[in-house]
């Protein structure tokens, strides 16, 4: 409703008559509104969804000059471990703060996140169940991470683990974490730094602001204090603030990040995964069973995750097998966004899915693969649907690890399957974020266990995707946050 | 605003024009008399085949001139641009910002002293004290801003202190994506500035507004004496400004944001109100300089109020006559206001900022 500008003392704000929310600035918990603000738009209707304050970088460095560590230093992890399972309720089911008198339903947030990130409304549920389960698991993963240690050890500062005398002092005041905005799911990663009782400071994806701020509101709701959270969507200064001035930062980018990172000890790049699944010479002429494990590891989440498989290796039967997959691969097809079948992403950037679909294009004139899924799509592999534009499910039969498509991750269910011999597998596939191995050959499997290109392995039928919450992730958290000092006491 | 006010501030919008138009004959008249003017102009005007003293007589006349070209104060021998009176003068030599190569430069002789006393008269008593000493911040070397912050301190009754800042090797840096050392250098600069600060009885500043977040990483401004704040050299965006006032400078010292550069003076802005929501605007120090916001596509056209466009600037002093310079910003058009009747610039930003912007999200 617009005020007539004449009425005798009022003041016309400029943003009266919006009604999308603004995603506020969390400094300290603090919700600052800043006057510079970007516009999130629907990928499929390019209306307005909302705005996101923007943070300017000189704002960053000076809230993070102050630490916020003491807000967290004196709840023990017991009680963090309960609020985590609150919070996990709230995160599921609770109408939560979104703004300055804003609020978000789950449903809300459901249609919030697949309007700008593409992602349909199914796949947003399957993440949802995810975040959920790092909160209520929250008791497994710190066991993971910690090795079984007695948690008040964090608390006190030193204790007994396998009846030696440990000590643990926490390295950062904070966690910074520059998030991308590929898949709800990559949030899990720093949510243990909470219940290891250390603030966190978040920058958003452009593109998905949304899980995160409904995590902290979250942890917030069950109690946590909100001092250990700053949220702060911002530009490329902004993002270089957080990781100079946390003591420890979680980046996500692609592998010229990793590269950029990979001598800062105070930085964990995450970077492509190029998973893979490994078909040992035992198993390799039961592949056919291994189809719908294959189909799983390449398309789940549509396909937009580090732990997708974008290679799968096989000794023998290399053509029947990407011909297998293949078939099941051209099935997937987009849907509507409520469509509880759905399982492709849209891109929320076009351009991206321009870029990607030519740069394949590009690699199939190098002689040496053949783009199986061809055979049975119908038509272009760039489509659009509802407004939204979709790259349809592609796998790539290649002759080597020298075709320049054998080794490629993309933003969608992409694959190349390629034949090696499995004595020359390990020298081929490079670093590999998650490997399932389909073989019963304990040398095999020893060989495997002894390379350091491996960082997370499955052993037997388990997709890539299938993550143990007992596990770490691309190095231990805990270890990352906290430094073990020698202790004796006379 | 009441009618009254209203009323006052078009009838001083009509004298500022009338006094304006006046200015532009009269300048017009001395850069292309063969007893005043400079050989540049005159040669200029014996090849466009007009008269321009006989032809100017108003500023909307000044669009018979083309837009003027920066280049020319690069590849022109600067005595060209030396008006007859001031032969045998010896010129100061200011530079543009420049990145390396042949700078582009500008001479006078008292351009710029006049400009800040006229900036002087502007400033609050209480937060720019008379006797109150300075801290140059900001760019050193063949720069119009050294001498001129120097000139407005002595003016004020106070001294300046500097610390050494060369822009240009700055900008190199950046452009070689050297990040780490241009972080040092700042730092480097601000280092010294600050222990000045901490050191001897200073109340004023002038910095720019990376300089002043940066400083204050090392000390906290108001706590260190400093009254008023004089900034300028890059854009402002409203968040910035409220950044500044709220935090770094903690509502304790005035901040004065102002645009200027080497071939115009510099442009107060106008106090801020909450209506404003921090967007700044800005006035030229008419009538011996005018910005005009322009239609980029079509420069003939000045844009409406509330519009963006391209900010055009026109310099006419008897030292320096430079029509219709299209700057690298862009602005949006605001109304006259108060002891500033004509036109001012909002929210100037690096020209085709937002398009740039565009393309870079798409990473």
């Amino acid at each position: 409703m617009a005020m007539a500008p004449s009425s005798p003392g009022m003041r016309a704000y400029k943003h009266e008559t919006m009604t999308i929310p603004n995603i506020p600035i969390l400094r300290r918990g603090q919700v600052y509104d800043s006057l510079d603000k970007a516009e999130l738009k629907s990928v499929r209707t390019g209306e307005p969804v909302a705005t996101v304050s923007q943070a300017n970088a000189a704002l960053i460095r000076r809230d993070l000059r102050r630490s916020s560590r003491e807000a967290l230093k004196s709840v023990p992890v017991a009680r963090m471990l309960d609020i985590c399972a609150d919070a996990g309720r709230s995160f599921m089911e609770a109408t939560l703060p979104l703004g300055e008198n804003g609020t978000q339903s789950p449903q809300e947030y459901v249609e919030a996140l697949s309007a700008t990130s593409g992602l349909p409304h199914a796949l947003v549920r399957r993440n949802m169940a995810k975040i959920h389960q790092v909160f209520t698991e929250m008791p497994t993963i710190l066991r993971g991470l910690t090795r079984g240690m007695d948690l008040d050890v964090i608390d006190r500062g030193s204790g007994e683990q396998a009846g030696v005398p440990v000590s643990y002092f926490a390295v950062a005041d904070a966690l910074g974490v520059v998030l991308p905005s590929n898949s709800p799911g990559v949030n899990s990663l720093w949510m243990p730094a909470v219940a290891l009782k250390v603030p966190v400071v978040l920058k958003p994806g452009r593109e998905e602001p949304w899980t995160p701020f409904r995590i902290v509101q979250s942890f917030v709701a069950a109690g946590c204090p909100p001092e250990a959270f700053s949220f702060y969507p911002t530009d490329h200064e902004g993002s270089g603030a957080i990781l100079e001035s946390c003591g420890r930062a979680l980046i996500f980018g692609d592998q010229s990040t990793v590269e950029r990172y990979a001598r800062n000890p105070a930085v964990q790049p995450h970077g492509p995964g190029w998973s893979k699944v490994l078909i040992g010479d035992d198993c390799v002429d039961e592949w056919p069973e291994f189809v719908d494990l294959i189909v799983a590891s390449i398309a789940e989440n549509g396909g937009r995750s580090c732990i997708n498989a974008s290679a799968v290796v096989v000794p023998r039967h290399a053509d029947a097998i990407a011909d297998a997959v293949a078939e099941k691969l051209a099935a997937i097809e987009p849907r509507a966004a409520t469509d509880e079948q759905a399982t492709l992403a849209g891109f929320a950037n076009p351009k991206m899915a321009e870029a990607m679909d030519a740069a394949i294009d590009d690699g199939l004139n190098t002689a040496g693969a053949e783009e199986v899924t061809r055979r049975y799509r119908g038509g272009n592999r760039r489509v659009t649907r509802d407004g939204s534009t979709y790259l349809l499910p592609t796998l790539v039969k290649c002759r080597s690890f020298e075709h320049p498509l054998a080794n490629r991750e993309f933003l969608f269910p992409y694959a190349s399957v390629v034949e090696v011999p499995q004595a020359r597998m390990l020298d081929e596939i490079g670093p590999s974020l998650v490997v399932t191995a389909l073989t019963r050959d304990e040398a095999f499997i020893g060989q495997i266990l002894a390379s350091s290109n491996v960082e997370r392995l499955n052993i037997g039928p388990l997709p890539t995707t299938r993550v143990q919450w007992d596990q770490p992730h691309e190095g231990n958290l805990f270890e990352f946050l906290y430094r073990r000092r020698a202790i004796q006491r006379a | 605003m009441s009618v009254e006010t209203e009323v006052a501030l078009g009838e001083a919008a009509r004298t500022a024009a009338e006094q304006l138009d006046a200015h532009v004959r009269e300048i017009v008249r001395w850069h292309f008399s063969p007893e005043t003017g400079c050989p540049f102009w005159i040669d200029w005007a014996k090849q466009a085949g007009w008269d321009p003293v006989a032809e100017v007589r108003s500023y909307a006349d000044l669009r018979r001139f083309p837009h003027f070209q920066d280049e020319w104060l690069r590849d022109e021998p600067n005595e060209r641009w030396i008006p007859r009176t001031y032969t045998g003068r010896p010129f100061y030599v200011f530079e543009t910002g420049g990145t390396t190569g042949m700078p582009k430069q500008r001479i006078g002789w008292e351009d710029h002293l006049r400009d800040y006393e006229e900036f002087s008269e502007t400033l609050d008593e209480a937060s720019f004290p008379r006797g109150a000493n300075w801290l140059m911040l900001g760019p050193t070397g063949p720069r119009r801003l050294r001498l001129a912050i120097e000139h407005l301190a002595h003016v004020r009754g106070g001294s300046c202190y500097h610390v050494d800042l060369d822009p240009r090797w700055v900008k190199r840096l950046i452009a070689e994506k050297d990040f780490e050392t241009a972080k040092r250098y700042k730092k480097h600069v601000v280092e010294q500035g600050a222990a000045l600060l901490k050191n001897r009885k200073i109340a004023c500043l002038f910095t720019t507004p990376l300089l002043l977040e940066a400083l204050d990483e090392f000390v906290t401004v108001p706590d260190a004496g400093i009254k008023g704040v004089f900034c300028g050299g890059t854009q402002m965006t409203p968040q910035t400004v409220r950044f500044l006032v709220e935090e770094v400078l903690d509502n304790r010292a005035q901040f004065v944001p102002t645009y200027g550069n080497t071939l115009m003076g510099l442009a107060c802005s106008r106090p801020l109100t909450p209506q404003d929501d921090w967007s700044i605007t800005y006035h030229a120090p008419q009538p011996r300089a005018v910005l005009r916001v322009v239609d980029p596509e079509n420069t003939d056209r000045t844009v409406g109020y509330g519009e963006w466009g391209r900010v055009e600037l026109s310099t006419l002093t008897r030292e320096f006559f430079m029509p219709r310079f299209l700057e690298r910003d862009e602005a949006i058009r605001r109304e006259p206001w108060g002891r500033f009747p004509w036109d001012g610039v909002g929210e100037v930003r690096p020209f085709g900022a937002l398009e740039q912007k565009t393309i870079e999200g798409v990473y």
